[in-house]
């Protein structure tokens, strides 16, 4: 967006396209010549990953929308008729439901390597905000899904987490529950609750890809951000996205799959829960209720808040305080590699998430309850405090004087020759 | 390649952590501690074993079925690849062995008819009410899925229908219930269904509780999962492509991004 | 031009082994288009008939309350089957003609090979040549031709008459006259007794 146009339409039917509607030419400045830092290492290979995953959920959810009955009492029937008659289809109910725990896997790791290299702070900051957006919406489509199984575990995460909002009653009384019940359509969770979640789970989807296309428009504008933090000075430090980045992102894509097949072939009730094989009874409550993996930390932060109404507002703030993070980190510095303080409390944090899921498998009591307490207040405190004074306190390391320089040493700063023109290039082949 | 090792391993710790957390681990206050078993069927290469499954289907026909439910499955199912493999003649014999509910028939009444091989499997009770009646209260849940309905699966099946003894000295018994050293709580509505010998088998096997046990477990394991063996062959067939693909890619990579190495003098090693 | 930086095109930059690189992306691209044919089959699979649907292949139909002259119709997978009990003058009028003058000389019986001649024995039950059991579906569009309650309009041929775009059928569910290709289609079936049949 920010750079000119270099496309210049080869073949007829080229410029016929382009004089009428410049997609072609958006495809080839956004995705093949995109000048993009040299230096991305593999953790930049996730958003490319990202957008495969939302193709699979979408493409394998259509088809199983084509056999899935949303009713309270045909919707687990029809998983399993999925299951077992319809051709392929235990094929595509797990790739849909191991899929969006790699949809996950992938999110989280895409948002921690945001925090890592700073690529939240100025000009980044929209960027940063859609893709909390996104991750807000991917939370909301993940649970309605796994509610449409109708086992044991979707009807009562239904429950659970729509009877949060009749907290709202300690602040007006009756409001809370005039919500709960306007969200189920009836006085407890039904058919008719099922039936518009089936309805807003196919919606999402489409809402998430249009987030994500301002999510890449938002990136394009300043370019991709990269492991020094240290901006583009020069075309020199860019490489066009196509044939480097294409082929990374591919090769990443390709590891990132034999995950995907590993377990969806050989283990994939691995990160589920056996009480959703039981069909959902409204009468008998499982002893532990718990949700997917992925909602663990969250769910850890919820429980660990004694008070109902102060539980949900921690439950949102651990996702809301998100928003704020361009705000929150005062550090003039980008990337954590070069913050050596804030780089162990970083990867506190990181354990602190992974300890935090773990906590949410657990009964909250005894020292599981303690240390839930504990690495709850250590999340808000990293994103409240930590960030707010390392930034002020802080020396960093001395940056390195460009992307080239990081790249290529300090020779990198004095090239042998200036970047050489088209015309002379095949003269102009050889070492720095 | 320090900080390679370094993300390695931490993916690697964080890929632990969540399945620390998912083990279910049934000795931590959801339940006593399962023994993992052996079975045919584990992954990755795993198969039913035919001669089983069909010993086992007569213990659920025989046993089980006068109680449980299995309404997911069609006699059909026996047939199909992956499974029993029961021949097309013998299913139809023991669909028609059952009396199934169709109608309404032109006057408006339902009758009685034998089984074909597309009905579902009947279940013993007209609905969930008329069997709890039977059963003191007890509703005996339906089987098709047990074996992914149970922390354990297989494993606490098997347990489970082995796992009857007497309580121990200082454990208070509920009237009517039986001890159970491997459900939840070790009290059980269901009184011990199995007894050396209350099943003939024909094949060699020998007709004990433990074998009884062993069988029903993998066939319930069959019945939840129909299309394991074929989800194992194709899981291989990807598996291998995908590997070969992802060096196929290395190497692609490689190449594409050696002319830069190669200008800047950066050569990868 | 493509870039900003040329030094970075590869397609300017020099290299020392072209062709094992082509051989490298190539592989990579065949890999990655066996890959996608192989998620696209499933997508379209998943849509055939799924295999409980397979497996309501067949009906019963008890034919003892069907007298002479009757016709009833019974669905089997969806479709509309006549079955008539013909009286001895149809079937007479059914044999009375020559099968190559026919519009569609072949029997098109499931139960026989594809080759069998329209005879009325052909197109009859086996043994049983009274009784007519067909598809009741016109082979010209799909309509459900007129001739099976007692006071419908059967054509000239006194068979069955499909009022869409009038299409004429004989006793014996021939094609006579009309834009329908052939005779309607015959489903397998068999006599389990004396008076029942299983179709499919």
């Amino acid at each position: 967006m920010s750079h000119p146009s270099t496309y210049t339409p080869s073949t007829g039917i080229e410029r016929w396209f382009d004089a009428r509607m410049p997609i072609p030419r958006m495809m080839h400045d956004q995705f093949l010549v995109f000048p993009t830092p040299r230096n991305l290492n593999y953790w930049w290979t996730f958003g490319g990953i990202l957008t495969f995953m939302l193709a699979v959920q979408m493409v394998t959810g259509i088809v199983l929308a084509m056999h899935y009955v949303p009713t309270a009492d045909g919707a687990f029937d029809s998983v399993e008729k999925i299951m077992r008659d319809v051709n392929w289809g235990w094929l595509l109910r797990y790739a849909h439901a191991v899929g969006a725990s790699m949809f996950f896997l992938a999110v989280y790791i895409h948002t921690f390597r945001g925090l890592y290299y700073g690529s939240y702070k100025a000009p980044r900051e929209i960027l940063w905000i859609l893709g909390v957006l996104i991750l807000l919406l991917m939370i909301a489509t993940a649970f309605m899904g796994y509610s449409l199984v109708w086992g044991q575990m979707s009807f009562w995460a239904v429950t659970v987490i729509t009877n949060l909002f009749s907290s709202l009653d300690a602040l007006i009384p009756g409001l809370g529950t005039s919500l709960v019940e306007w969200i189920w359509g009836g006085f407890s969770v039904g058919g008719p609750t099922l039936n518009r979640l089936y309805a807003l789970h196919y919606l999402l989807p489409f809402v998430i890809a249009g987030v994500v296309i301002l999510h890449i428009w938002a990136l394009h504008v300043p370019g991709n951000n990269n492991p020094t933090g240290v901006d583009v000075k020069s075309a020199k430090d860019t490489i066009p996205f196509h044939p480097y980045y294409t082929i990374k992102d591919g090769f990443a894509l390709v590891l990132f799959l034999i995950l995907f097949a590993g377990l969806l072939f050989y283990a994939p009730n691995f990160l589920g829960h056996p009480d959703n094989y039981i069909p959902a009874n409204p009468l008998q409550t499982p002893p532990h209720i718990v949700p997917e993996w992925y909602f663990l930390p969250f769910y850890a932060i919820l429980r660990a808040i004694p008070n109902k109404l102060f539980g949900v507002i921690g439950l949102i703030g651990g996702i809301g305080v998100l928003f704020f993070v361009p705000w929150l980190d005062t550090s003039r510095i980008r990337s954590t590699s070069y913050r050596p303080i804030y780089k162990w409390f970083f990867w506190l944090f990181v354990v602190n998430c992974l300890a935090l899921g773990y906590l949410g498998s657990q009964a909250p009591d005894g020292w599981y309850l303690f240390f839930g307490r504990v690495c709850t207040i250590y999340y808000f405190g990293f994103f409240l405090v930590l960030m707010p004074i390392l930034g002020f306190i802080e020396r960093p390391k001395k940056l390195p004087g460009s992307i080239t320089q990081s790249v290529l040493g300090p020779q990198g700063s004095h090239p042998a020759e200036a970047p050489p023109h088209v015309a002379q290039e095949p003269a102009r082949e050889g070492a720095a | 390649m320090m900080s390679a090792v370094r993300t390695a391993a931490a993916f690697v710790l964080a890929l632990s952590i969540p399945s620390l957390a998912l083990a279910e681990e049934p000795g931590n206050g959801h339940g006593p501690v399962i023994k993992a078993q052996d079975w045919s069927f584990a992954p990755p290469f795993g198969r039913f074993d035919k001669a089983q499954l069909q010993r086992g289907y007569r213990v659920y026909k025989e046993i089980c079925a006068n109680c449980h439910s299995m309404r997911l499955l069609s006699y059909r199912n026996l047939g199909e690849s992956g499974g029993p493999g029961f021949s097309p003649k013998a299913i139809e014999i023991l669909a028609a062995q059952a009396q199934v509910t169709d109608g309404p028939n032109d006057k408006g009444e339902m009758f009685e008819r034998p089984g074909r091989p597309s009905d579902h499997f009947r279940s013993p009770y007209a609905n969930d009410q008329a069997a709890r009646v039977v059963n003191n209260g007890a509703l005996p849940p339906d089987l098709s899925v047990m074996a992914k309905a149970r922390p354990g699966g297989p494993d606490y099946i098997y347990a489970l229908l082995t796992g009857y003894a007497k309580p121990p000295a200082e454990f208070h018994m509920t009237q009517g219930m039986q001890y159970n050293k491997a459900f939840p709580g070790h009290q059980i509505a269901m009184p011990n269904p199995l007894v050396d010998g209350v099943i003939p088998y024909t094949d060699g096997t020998k007709p004990t509780v433990d074998n009884y046990a062993r069988d029903v477990s993998a066939f319930l394991m069959w019945t939840a999962e129909p299309k394991l063996e074929e989800r194992y062959k194709v899981g291989a067939r990807i598996m291998i492509f995908l590997i070969v693909f992802a060096g196929i890619m290395y190497f692609s990579k490689r190449a594409v991004w050696a002319r830069l190495h190669r200008r800047d003098g950066t050569h990868q090693a | 031009m493509a870039n900003p930086d040329s030094s970075t095109d590869p397609s300017l930059l020099a290299d020392d082994d072209p062709s094992r690189r082509d051989v490298i992306l190539i592989g990579a691209g065949a890999f990655a288009a066996i890959g996608g044919a192989a998620m696209l089959w499933p997508l379209l699979d998943q849509m055939n008939p799924d295999a409980s649907t397979l497996s309501l292949a067949s009906t019963d139909v008890d034919l003892a309350p069907i007298e002479e002259g009757q016709a009833i119709t019974v669905m089997w997978r969806g479709k509309p089957i006549f079955i008539r009990h013909r009286t001895a003058k149809e079937v007479e009028e059914g044999k009375d003609i020559k099968v190559d003058s026919l519009p569609d000389p072949l029997a098109r019986n499931a139960n026989l090979p594809d080759d069998a001649p329209a005879t009325d024995v052909n197109r009859a039950a086996a043994e049983r040549e009274p009784w007519l059991v067909m598809i009741g579906i016109c082979t010209h569009l799909g309509c459900i031709p007129k001739g099976q309650a007692v006071g419908d309009y059967k054509g000239e041929y006194g068979g069955w008459f499909c009022p869409c775009h009038g299409s004429q059928y004989d006793t014996a569910g021939r094609i006579r006259v009309g834009p329908a290709p052939q005779n309607m289609y015959i489903p397998p079936y068999e006599f389990t007794s004396d008076t029942k049949i299983k179709i499919g």
